[in-house]
């Protein structure tokens, strides 16, 4: 049985987040998949603001902070400038589907040759648990009190659907953390981003459901089976888009 | 030899940026700042760069955070509304100390305002700009020259400084051709190799590098800008830029900058022709400014006259540096409209200037 150990791209800081935040796996297999690929040294992230704000404590290769929602035009920045290097955003769900909207899709039109990695957990952890722009219907919520009225507060952001439209996508597949199967298919889906980006075939994003105990007002057992009965339901899992933008001339 | 052209303002100071190893250009489209964008998008993917019109100002700021951050020499460049929008990754890029350069070529405000010359981004520009302490370096240049050399010397001093800086323009230096030589060197395309604080991949050989501007302890980010305002002393010190004639047996003293110094200039020449005891005072550095260089060219002054296009604002500026020592009076048009040296000649008049 091979030695289960913390990987070399994960610092040993240890992580702030809520217990039974799933952060904490998503993390992990972001740094497993640097670490199988031998990619750290060449590698920058780009963090958000939201609970992930200090992931650049927690990540051994180089980091760098964005500002609220532009992540991706961050990355870009970093990546045009340095276009053999590997690049990453890390973003929530109110960051790259509320405040990023634009940076993101423009950033998936351009094709822009970076990996994103979206955490979906319907709420704005940092601050509360205000409403996201992924809460879902009759979500309770700090500023939905009475449960998110779509008459009202409008309908819930299907970022993967979106992005299936969008030609500069080579990646959008929305995955989840919830037990070992899918965690297994979740680094699958992470590993197949990252793999995109080396053989430069355009924007790839992972999608990935996840919880917050805290917010929900949840053990981490309820949370993790409200993915599963609620979630999973309003965001199935799966490939939305899968193929590669640029032809062998381009690459 | 050097090569000498008849060029556009904005278009001198995009060939110099190039020339000054500017590899990525991220901008996004307005007017009066256009010929920038369109220059790039034709130089820079001959030698080498990258041009990127960015989906909004708010982007392209970003971009040059994320470029500047992995030690990229980049560039932005827009027109007062869009440096509005760039304030909030001004703001990051300050506080991360990331060296860039921002053009401002201004128009008349506030709100959409108009497209013609103004220089009603002063306290913008050299005040505030956006949340937080913290002060970026500004040049005016006066002519399609200045537009060139000014860049240079903007990349190279945010590098040493570790800070953006902005050559502060408008519509009428950015769309009028002058003669303009540049210096034979090499272009060079400036990379991270001398910038071992830049997030670029750590290849194995150091800690992780972390471009940020989040400090939760209090005291680690009083220390932070304590630290970075030490660097501002040694600007205000060492690096002020100013142009003084005729000062030093000036009963009035004319301040004026960019464009507006033309034009002052002309009048102070008239004046002089005509017996009138007139000086002209050019800050080229806004900030810092030239407050040592004034309290000399000053000296011996009974007035000064503050020359603006715009209702009034580096004036404050002026009161501060001789400390409201002599009356200061303001003459300015704004909303576009630039002002004739015929007009600032006569306001010296009644400001009494004497033979």
């Amino acid at each position: 049985m091979p030695d289960f150990k913390r990987p070399h791209a994960l610092t040993d800081a240890y992580l702030h987040y809520c217990p039974g935040c799933t952060h904490g796996i998503v993390h992990r297999l972001v740094a497993e998949v640097i670490d199988e690929m031998g990619i750290e040294n060449e590698t920058i992230g780009v963090c958000p603001v939201g609970c992930s704000v200090m992931a650049y404590d927690y990540f051994s290769c180089d980091m760098i902070e964005a500002s609220h929602g532009r992540s991706p035009a961050v990355a870009t920045g970093v990546k045009r400038g340095n276009p053999d290097k590997f690049v990453f955003t890390y973003q929530g769900d109110g960051d790259l589907a509320a405040i990023g909207t634009a940076e993101t899709i423009h950033a998936a039109t351009r094709g822009e040759n970076i990996t994103v990695i979206f955490i979906n957990n319907t709420t704005y952890g940092m601050t509360g648990g205000q409403m996201a722009p992924t809460t879902l219907p009759g979500q309770v919520t700090q500023t939905t009190p009475y449960g998110r009225d779509t008459s009202e507060a409008g309908f819930p952001v299907k970022v993967c659907e979106i992005l299936s439209q969008i030609d500069g996508v080579a990646l959008a597949e929305r995955v989840t953390v919830i037990d070992p199967a899918n965690i297994r298919k979740a680094k699958a889906a992470i590993r197949k981003a990252f793999e995109y980006q080396k053989k430069k075939q355009g924007f790839s994003l992972v999608e990935v459901l996840s919880t917050c105990p805290t917010n929900w007002g949840m053990t981490p057992v309820q949370a993790l089976e409200r993915v599963k009965t609620e979630m999973i339901p309003y965001y199935p899992l799966g490939v939305y888009k899968d193929g590669a933008v640029r032809n062998k001339e381009e690459n | 030899m050097a090569e000498k052209s008849l060029m556009k303002g904005n278009e001198a100071l995009a060939e110099a940026a190039i020339r000054a190893g500017c590899k990525c250009f991220f901008g996004y489209p307005i007017t009066p700042q256009t010929e920038i964008s369109a220059y790039l998008s034709k130089r820079m993917p001959k030698v080498g760069g990258t041009f990127l019109q960015a989906e909004s100002e708010v982007a392209a700021i970003n971009m040059v955070y994320g470029c500047a951050g992995s030690g990229i020499r980049c560039m932005t460049s827009s027109s007062s509304p869009g440096i509005s929008l760039k304030a909030e990754g001004i703001s990051y890029i300050a506080g991360a100390d990331l060296p860039c350069v921002i053009i401002d070529v201004v128009r008349g405000g506030p709100g959409l305002g108009g497209i013609q010359p103004s220089q009603a981004d002063y306290w913008q520009i050299t005040k505030g700009l956006a949340h937080g302490d913290f002060h970026v370096l500004v040049y005016a240049p006066a002519s399609v020259q200045e537009m060139a050399d000014m860049v240079a010397k903007a990349f190279d001093m945010a590098d040493e400084y570790r800070m953006p800086a902005m050559i502060l323009a408008d519509g009428l230096l950015g769309q009028m051709m002058e003669p303009v030589e540049f210096p034979d060197v090499e272009i060079k395309m400036s990379d991270a190799s001398n910038k071992p604080w830049a997030a670029n991949g750590h290849k194995g050989e150091r800690k992780h590098n972390i471009i940020n501007s989040l400090y939760l302890q209090p005291q680690e980010l009083e220390d932070k800008v304590v630290e970075r305002f030490k660097r501002y002393e040694d600007l205000k010190a060492n690096h002020t830029m100013a142009v003084a004639d005729y000062c030093d047996d000036a009963d009035i003293v004319v301040v004026a900058y960019g464009s507006t110094a033309r034009l002052a200039k002309s009048a102070v020449d008239a004046a002089r022709k005509e017996g009138l005891k007139v000086g002209m005072f050019r800050p080229v550095t806004l900030w810092p400014f030239p407050e040592k260089e004034l309290r000399e060219a000053t000296k011996n002054a009974k007035k000064v006259l503050t020359v603006e296009m715009s209702m009034g604002q580096m004036i404050d500026d002026v009161k501060l540096a001789i400390n409201c020592s002599k009356p200061v009076e303001f003459y300015g048009r704004t909303g576009g409209i630039i002002p004739a040296p015929a007009d600032i000649l006569n306001k010296i008049k009644e400001m009494g200037g004497n033979k």
